[in-house]
C-alpha cells in the first residue's frame, strides 16, 4: 500500500483521494517516513538529501484541513492533498529560506511568495525545502553551502543543478511533484539527469515574487514530475498574471492568452512539424545522448510527425552571452545581501568594511566567482563590450527562434550534452561545469517555453533527457509533443539500476 | 582578456568582497579564461540590433496609485542582524575624523 502510494503519479494519487480511497493524511505521511527513510542526515554516502528543512507539522495540519473540507464535499482543486518539494529559494513562513547560502543565515521570511500562495490555494501540501546550487549557480548542486545532493539514480552523481535538490526528491518517491527554477537550465537539466520531466514555461508566466533573485530577466518557476501530465498539472497551478511582479505577463497587455496546458495533452504529433536544431547536437555531446535523441526523432516520424532541419544561426552564441548576462543580473541583484536587513553580519569597524566582511564570509567560491564577472561586466568601459552586446546577441538569438517558429510548430534538441556525472568530477573547472548549460540556455535567453522529457538511458542505465522548445506562450505544444514522446517510449519512471537508491517496496 | 591581480582587487572593491590572497591568486586566471570566452559575443550583432530585456514588449510598468499594507515592522526587523529604536542599526558609515 505505502509503496504503492510512494510511486503513483500526482494525477492518480488526487484521483483517489476525490474518490475517498485514500487520505492526504495518509499519502503525505508515506512521502514524510519515505523523506526519514531515504533523506538520513544528509551526509552519509546513501543519503539523497534532497531536503534542506522538512516541514512535516505543517505539512501534516495541512493535509488534515484538506480531508476535513473533502468530507464536508467541498470542491477542491485537481491536485489537492499532492504533496510537493519547494525549491529553497521560494519565500514561505514559518521556516527559514536559504537558497542554499551562508549569507541567509537564521533569516526566516516574513511574507509567502505568490509561487508559495498558489500551491497553498491549491492545496498542494509542501513537505519541505530542497536543496540548491548556491543562489541557484550551478549544474550540479554541489555548489550548495549544505552539501550535495545525491541522484538516486546512481548515489554517487550528482543530480545536475541548480534544482538539484527538487530533482532528487522526485526521483527518489520522495514526492511525486516539486517546484524548481529554471535560469538557464536549471528545472531541464536536472529532470533530464534524474529521468524527470522538467518545464520552464514561458518568461513571465509564473511570478516572481518572493522568489530569491539570481538573473531578473532569466529566472522563471517551473515543475518537476515523474509524468509529463502531472507536470501540466503543476504547471497549470502555477502560471498567472502577478500585480506584483512587473515582469509578470498579463494578457491583456500582451493580447494573447496563457496556454491551457490540458487541452491538448494527448492529441500526439499526427500532422506537427517539428524542427531539430542543426546547432544543439554533434560535437562535446555523448554519442548514447545523441543515439536515443536520433531513436526518438525516428519515433515521432513514425507517430505522423513531419521532421526538418532547423538551424538556430546565433544559437552557438548563448552561453557567450548568458554567462555575461546572468552574473551582470546577479551582481546587481546580490548587492542588496550586505548584512544589514537579513541574514549573516561579520562584525567590522566600518559599515562598508562589515558589508564587504559579511559578503566575502557568507558567499561561496562560485557566487563570489559571478559577482566578479558581473561587476567587471557592467563597470565603467566594459558595459557596452560586455553586457549590451550579450543583450544584442539575445535579440538575435529570439530573433532566431521566432523565424524558426514561422515554419515548425516545436524545436527538439538533447537537453544536456551528458548524463549525470559523478561528484566531483567538474568542481575543478567551473567553465567545464558551465557547458553543461550549452543546449538549454538558448530557450531561456530567448524566454520561450521548453520541456525536457525522458528519452530512455545510457549503457550504465543513466538516464537522458529530450527538450521541446515552443514559442512564446506555446507551452502547451511543448508538453503536448512531450507526452507523445512519454507515450510511444513507456519508460519506467521509477531509479533503477545497480547504483541506485531502492526503490519503494 | 587577461584579468591581472590588480585589477580583480579593484573588482572585489566594487563588489564590497572581501577576497584572501589565495582567492585573488585563483580567481584572476578563473575570471581570465571566462572573460576570454564570453567575448565571443563581440564577433555577431551590429549597432543596428536592439539590446532584448524582456521577450514582450513590456514598459513602464506601474501599480494602481492606492494606499496598501506593509510588511509588519517588527515582523521585518526580528530577521535584521542588529536593530535598534524600530530601525536596522549598523556600524558608522563616517569615520569619526572626518
Amino acid at each position: 500500500m505505502t509503496a504503492d502510494l510512494l510511486t503513483a503519479s500526482a494525477a492518480d494519487l488526487a484521483g483517489r483521494m476525490a474518490a475517498r480511497e485514500v487520505s492526504a493524511r495518509e499519502v503525505v505521511d508515506a512521502h514524510l517516513d519515505r523523506i526519514a527513510a531515504t533523506d538520513g542526515d544528509g551526509t552519509g554516502d546513501a543519503d539523497v538529501h534532497a531536503f534542506l528543512a522538512v516541514v512535516a507539522d505543517t505539512a501534516r495540519r495541512h493535509a488534515d484541513d484538506v480531508d476535513q473540507r473533502r468530507v464536508t464535499g467541498r470542491d477542491l482543486g485537481p491536485l489537492a492533498g499532492v504533496p510537493l518539494a519547494l525549491k529553497d529559494l521560494f519565500t514561505m513562513r514559518g521556516a527559514p529560506t536559504t537558497v542554499g547560502s551562508r549569507i541567509l543565515d537564521g533569516w526566516v521570511p516574513p511574507y509567502d511568495a505568490t509561487v508559495t500562495e498558489r500551491l497553498r490555494a491549491a492545496d498542494v501540501i509542501v513537505l519541505g525545502k530542497t536543496n540548491m546550487d548556491e543562489f541557484a549557480m550551478g549544474s550540479s548542486t554541489e555548489n550548495s553551502a549544505f552539501g550535495p545532493t545525491r541522484n538516486p539514480w546512481d548515489l554517487g552523481r550528482v543530480p545536475g543543478g541548480s534544482s538539484g535538490g527538487s530533482a532528487a526528491a522526485v526521483a527518489a518517491c520522495q514526492a511525486p511533484l516539486a517546484v524548481g527554477t529554471d535560469t538557464g537550465g536549471s528545472i531541464r537539466q536536472p529532470a533530464a539527469l534524474c529521468g524527470l520531466v522538467g518545464g520552464k514555461p514561458t518568461y513571465g508566466t509564473v511570478s516572481r515574487y518572493g522568489m530569491v533573485a539570481f538573473a531578473s530577466s532569466l529566472d522563471q518557476a517551473g515543475p518537476l514530475a515523474r509524468t509529463v501530465t502531472d507536470a501540466a498539472l503543476l504547471q497549470s497551478v502555477l502560471m498567472g498574471h502577478d500585480p506584483r511582479d512587473s515582469t509578470s505577463i498579463d494578457e491583456a497587455a500582451v493580447g494573447q492568452p496563457y496556454p491551457d496546458l490540458l487541452a491538448t495533452l494527448d492529441d500526439g504529433v499526427d500532422g506537427l512539424t517539428i524542427g531539430v536544431v542543426t546547432e544543439l547536437r554533434g560535437e562535446g555531446y555523448e554519442p548514447a545522448v545523441l543515439a536515443a535523441f536520433e531513436n526518438s526523432i525516428q519515433r515521432f516520424e513514425a507517430l505522423g510527425a513531419t521532421i526538418v532541419e532547423v538551424s538556430l544561426p546565433h544559437a552557438s552564441y548563448g552561453l557567450p552571452a548568458y554567462y555575461l548576462v546572468a552574473p551582470s543580473e546577479a551582481s546587481s541583484n546580490l548587492a542588496r545581501f550586505d548584512g544589514v536587513r537579513y541574514g549573516l553580519r561579520v562584525d567590522a569597524p566600518t559599515a562598508e568594511e562589515m558589508n564587504a566582511a559579511t559578503r566575502g564570509q557568507g558567499f561561496g567560491p562560485e557566487v563570489r566567482r559571478r559577482i566578479m564577472i558581473g561587476t567587471h561586466a557592467l563597470s565603467s568601459g566594459y558595459y557596452d563590450a560586455f553586457y549590451a552586446q550579450a543583450s544584442k546577441v539575445r535579440r538575435l538569438i529570439a530573433q532566431d527562434f521566432a523565424s524558426a517558429f514561422d515554419t515548425v510548430d516545436v524545436l527538439v534538441s538533447p537537453t544536456s550534452p551528458t548524463v549525470a556525472f559523478p561528484l566531483g568530477d567538474k568542481t575543478a573547472d567551473p567553465l567545464a561545469m558551465y557547458l553543461n548549460d550549452v543546449a538549454t540556455v538558448p530557450a531561456s535567453l530567448a524566454g520561450v517555453p521548453a520541456v525536457s522529457v525522458p528519452n530512455g538511458v545510457d549503457g550504465a542505465g543513466l538516464p537522458i533527457g529530450l527538450q521541446v522548445m515552443g514559442p512564446l506562450l506555446g507551452d502547451d505544444r511543448c508538453y503536448r509533443v512531450a507526452r507523445a514522446l512519454e507515450a510511444d517510449l513507456d519508460l519506467d519512471p521509477i531509479a533503477r539500476g545497480p547504483h541506485a537508491l531502492a526503490a519503494p517496496a | 582578456m587577461a584579468l591581472s591581480e590588480a585589477e580583480v582587487r579593484h573588482v572585489a572593491r566594487l563588489a564590497r568582497l572581501d577576497l584572501s590572497d589565495d582567492d585573488v591568486a585563483e580567481l584572476a586566471p578563473q575570471l581570465s579564461e571566462i572573460l576570454e570566452y564570453a567575448q565571443q559575443v563581440g564577433e555577431v550583432a551590429a549597432d543596428d540590433v536592439e539590446p532584448m530585456i524582456h521577450p514582450f514588449p513590456v514598459m513602464n510598468v506601474v501599480r494602481a496609485d492606492f494606499p496598501a499594507p506593509s510588511l509588519p515592522r517588527d515582523l521585518v526587523l526580528d530577521g535584521a542582524p542588529d536593530a535598534r529604536d524600530d530601525r536596522f542599526a549598523v556600524p558608522r558609515i563616517v569615520a569619526e575624523d572626518a
